[in-house]
């Protein structure tokens, strides 16, 4: 019987770049960027690296497609470099599929990296995608803001909550992840802001703001995984070590059945319940020190408290509100930033969450480090509500 | 006996005031405000003749009459949307008719729908089948022209056959003759119209009493047994002077809806005649009359049985549920007189794999979803596999059409960042009456219309165009129903 992943897999070394609108940079600047972050970090050379996977999402407005772009970038020793995509969630199946070479023991040490370059299709947003040639005849051309703005419109409408207290709560969520990304230089935005800002701001998919829309950004980041013997042969300490790794993918049921009722995430609730049991959480609300959660806009983070089990159903606007999720609260969340703040690279975007925990449990974090966290949880979420990719990674000291 | 067995129209909900037409231009032609009063039917950016068609018709099956039974499909339009693809088969899709269904368009004309009566009931008697006939309009016009003040957007139908006869046809009358009031060259988009005295003293005057008296002798009637005189002609109280030369009381001259919607072209006729039926009683006489190329006249009587008919929509309810537009650079873009940033996010191309259309024709064009038989579990669109929380089950779905149900809102949202010709974009999750749930476009909506819990009903559209290939894709869309 299998028994998952944890303290299988050790990170070696992690490096990011720094996230924003980066004019000056190619797509291949910023893998270089931190890639050589994390080779210096990791302490190995590229003849040490055996297998190669490599996240990036709008690959036609960026590095083209397949694993070529990653290998010539960085110069790769002609190791398998094979791409994988999972919408926004591509980064950690990068690091899942990294971490699951390891764990099977065919490799010593796996590098995933994560890219996306944004900034040059001329205007701002995601970029529009291509769906295939059946779905566009029938589906509404949806963008992200509008899909996940219905989460409001279901959790208002089921949980009875007016719409200025939710939009109060959630602008509390954009609030609290502009003051975390201002004491982070690596963050795409840096500014605070204000509730008066925030709820004042252009309306951009009802009831969603501005400042309810994460960043649009350029940047890559790059993970470097061993078995934790290895890890230690290199000499890192604190050993830090995957406690669980779990995706959920929704299979028709949210969008075609009239069973989801449209105010939370079916699959986070799932990734969730296998990670905890996979890294023995009991109690989340208690174990977990601190997560970095797909927060691509306002309203996702609040669900997704509720998701996670760190608020009861119908009360994260409620923990929201009373400060549980910021950088003093009981369980700190996006303390660089987030999506909101760092910025959202899609490709590399889980492994930026990744990083921050790294940081943290390195007691690297600079002036935004924790006092002693020990289980840091990542939440990358690709698709929208009603369909999608949702994968959790808990991370923490080996045998801590 | 042979005749008609259903009757309905459609008009689409926008009606564009004159007096914002003539304000816009002016400057430019201070003449037309004499005729800048009342408004004008306007289709949505979403509607075009084939739209408005399935609607109409759809006004028909929701009135009682069985798809089932419909044998041909006629379809008359000056301004079909595809020159060389069959219009009549989009309609044959989008209204689930069974695949040996004749389906022909009419082309050619603005007077030719009412005059395909004989045509449509000769093969109705033959086939022993139910003809449909429907028409539907959506001209341009020059800016600043009385045209653009005149014409209206809507469509009509009449379904003919054999059993359970509303309204008997006695007799028909036509006259075809080259006399040009109005033209279009093919691959040009407007007309160019004579004077109008010339045509309302040589044309008008000349054939249409012709056709009349014609007709009441086929049908061995004298003038006074006309009950109600459908005439929707665009020069004022031509309808009167026509009644007075052929001695039909002019008290019985059906109520022209110029003021209210326009002229609607191949439709117009149509569209006062499907209101005439409405309104009629069992034995009563309607005379309607068609011109343009000459001109037809046709006389109806109301059997007993009228009075279990209905259409889903009535004319009279459709004008009620008018929403005035005033803007008037709204109406030019709508009908691509007008070429708006679109912005970079408008840019992304829209072709459309005819093959994947074809192969789900049902499901687009249709709205079929498929339903499980062992759990009743819905899917849109239909699967090879049906899921709920018990697991998986293969090849179990049978058709299951979602176009005639209604739904409710679970959730939605409005966006103004993406592309859309009438922003905001609002879409969200439609939960299906028996089953089923869409995430779909709503339409005919304004800012705050739709909310989660609405109770909405689906209406055929225009899901996309094509601009690079000039290729219009369709599909279903969902609007509130207390609109």
């Amino acid at each position: 019987m299998a028994k998952g992943i944890k303290d299988k897999v050790a990170i070696l070394g992690m490096g990011c770049s720094r996230f924003g609108e980066r004019w000056d940079a190619s797509p291949e600047d910023l893998m270089v960027e931190a890639y050589q972050e994390a080779m210096e970090d990791a302490g190995i050379s590229p003849s040490e690296l055996e297998v190669g996977y490599f996240s990036t999402h709008m690959s036609d407005v960026g590095t083209g497609r397949g694993g070529l772009p990653m290998a010539i970038a960085l110069r790769l020793p002609n190791i398998g470099v094979t791409r994988v995509e999972n919408f926004c969630a591509g980064g950690t199946e990068a690091f899942r599929a990294a971490a699951y070479a390891v764990a099977a023991g065919v490799c010593d040490i796996a590098i995933a990296v994560g890219v996306e370059k944004l900034k040059d299709t001329g205007y701002g947003g995601l970029p529009v995608a291509q769906v295939g040639a059946y779905i566009p005849q029938w589906y509404p051309a949806v963008v992200a803001p509008a899909n996940f703005a219905q989460l409001a419109s279901a959790y208002s409408a089921k949980h009875r909550v007016d719409k200025d207290t939710l939009k109060r709560a959630i602008a509390h969520v954009s609030i609290k992840s502009h003051d975390n990304g201002s004491k982070n230089p690596k963050a795409h935005l840096r500014n605070k802001i204000t509730e008066e800002q925030v709820l004042n701001a252009p309306m951009v998919a009802e009831p969603l703001g501005l400042f309810d829309c994460c960043g649009v950004s350029d940047g890559a980041a790059v993970v470097i995984l061993a078995r934790p013997e290895i890890a230690k042969a290199h000499g890192k300490s604190p050993i830090i070590a995957f406690k669980a790794l779990q995706v959920a993918t929704s299979n028709g049921w949210e969008m075609q059945s009239n069973d989801w009722d449209g105010s939370y995430v079916h699959t986070a609730r799932i990734a969730a319940q296998r990670a905890y049991e996979e890294a023995g959480v009991q109690n989340p609300r208690d174990e977990i020190s601190m997560l970095e959660v797909h927060d691509c806009f306002s309203i996702t983070e609040l669900v997704t408290m509720e998701d996670l089990q760190l608020s009861k159903d119908s009360e994260g606007y409620k923990d929201v509100l009373d400060g549980r999720f910021d950088a003093e609260g009981e369980n700190p969340c996006q303390i660089d930033g987030g999506l909101k703040c760092f910025g959202h690279p899609v490709g590399a975007s889980g492994i930026r969450m990744l990083y921050e925990m790294y940081l943290q449990l390195n007691g690297r974090a600079g002036d935004r480090q924790l006092t002693d966290p020990r289980l840091g949880l990542t939440h990358n979420l690709g698709g929208q509500p009603s369909q999608n990719v949702c994968s959790i990674s808990i991370v923490g000291h080996l045998d801590g | 006996m042979t005749g008609i067995v259903g009757f309905g129209a459609y008009l689409p909900r926008l009606r564009l005031s004159r007096a914002s037409i003539y304000e816009a231009n002016k400057w430019f032609a201070p003449g037309l405000k004499g005729k800048a009063k009342g408004t004008k039917a306007l289709a949505n950016w979403d509607e075009d003749v084939n739209t408005m068609a399935v609607e109409a018709c759809r006004n028909i099956f929701g009135g009682g009459q069985s798809r089932e039974t419909v044998g041909d499909l006629y379809h008359c339009s000056t301004t079909h949307p595809f020159a060389d693809r069959l219009n009549a088969g989009i309609l044959k899709e989008a209204l689930r008719l069974t695949d040996d269904t004749n389906a022909f368009d009419m082309a050619g004309s603005s007077a030719n729908a009412v005059n395909a009566a004989p045509v449509a009931m000769a093969s109705a008697k033959a086939s022993g089948k139910v003809s449909l006939v429907v028409a539907a309009d959506s001209r341009r016009a020059r800016a600043a022209s009385a045209a653009e003040l005149s014409y209206g957007d809507g469509a009509g139908a009449l379904a003919f056959g054999t059993d359970n006869v509303l309204a008997e046809i006695l007799s028909h009358s036509r006259s075809t003759i080259d006399f040009v009031d109005q033209f279009r060259q093919a691959g040009n988009d407007i007309n160019y119209e004579w004077e109008e005295r010339w045509v309302r003293d040589e044309g008008v005057a000349s054939f249409v009493p012709k056709v009349i008296t014609d007709a009441l002798s086929k049908a061995g009637l004298d003038a006074s047994a006309i009950d109600k005189f459908v005439f929707p002609v665009r020069f004022t109280r031509m309808d009167a002077k026509i009644a007075k030369m052929t001695g039909i009381d002019p008290e019985r001259i059906a109520a022209p809806l110029h003021e209210q919607i326009g002229d609607t072209g191949a439709a117009n006729t149509m569209i006062h005649l499907v209101q005439a039926l409405e309104e009629a009683g069992p034995g009563e006489t309607i005379l309607a009359v068609e011109f343009g190329g000459g001109a037809s006249a046709t006389i109806l009587r109301m059997t007993e049985r009228c009075k279990l008919y209905a259409p889903h929509q009535s004319v009279s309810a459709l004008l009620e549920r008018g929403k005035t537009e005033e803007n008037y650079t709204k109406f030019l873009s709508f009908k691509g007189q007008l070429d708006l940033d679109k912005g970079m996010r408008g840019e992304q191309d829209r072709k459309a794999a005819l093959s994947t259309l074809y192969r789900h024709r049902k499901s687009i064009l249709g709205f079929v979803a498929g339903k499980c038989r062992e759990t009743g579990s819905v899917s849109f669109p239909p699967t090879r596999f049906s899921y709920d929380l018990q697991g998986a089950l293969l090849d179990t779905q049978e058709d299951y059409p979602l176009a005639d149900r209604r739904g409710r809102v679970l959730s939605c949202s409005a966006e103004a960042l993406s592309y859309y010709p009438a922003p905001p974009h609002q879409y969200g999750q439609v939960d299906f009456d028996g089953g089923g749930r869409v995430l779909m476009e709503f339409t005919d909506v304004d800012p705050g219309d739709v909310e989660a819990g609405a109770e909405v009903e689906m209406v055929f559209r225009v899901k996309d165009r094509d601009e690079r290939r000039n290729f219009t894709r369709y599909f279903w869309k969902a609007t509130p129903l207390s609109h």
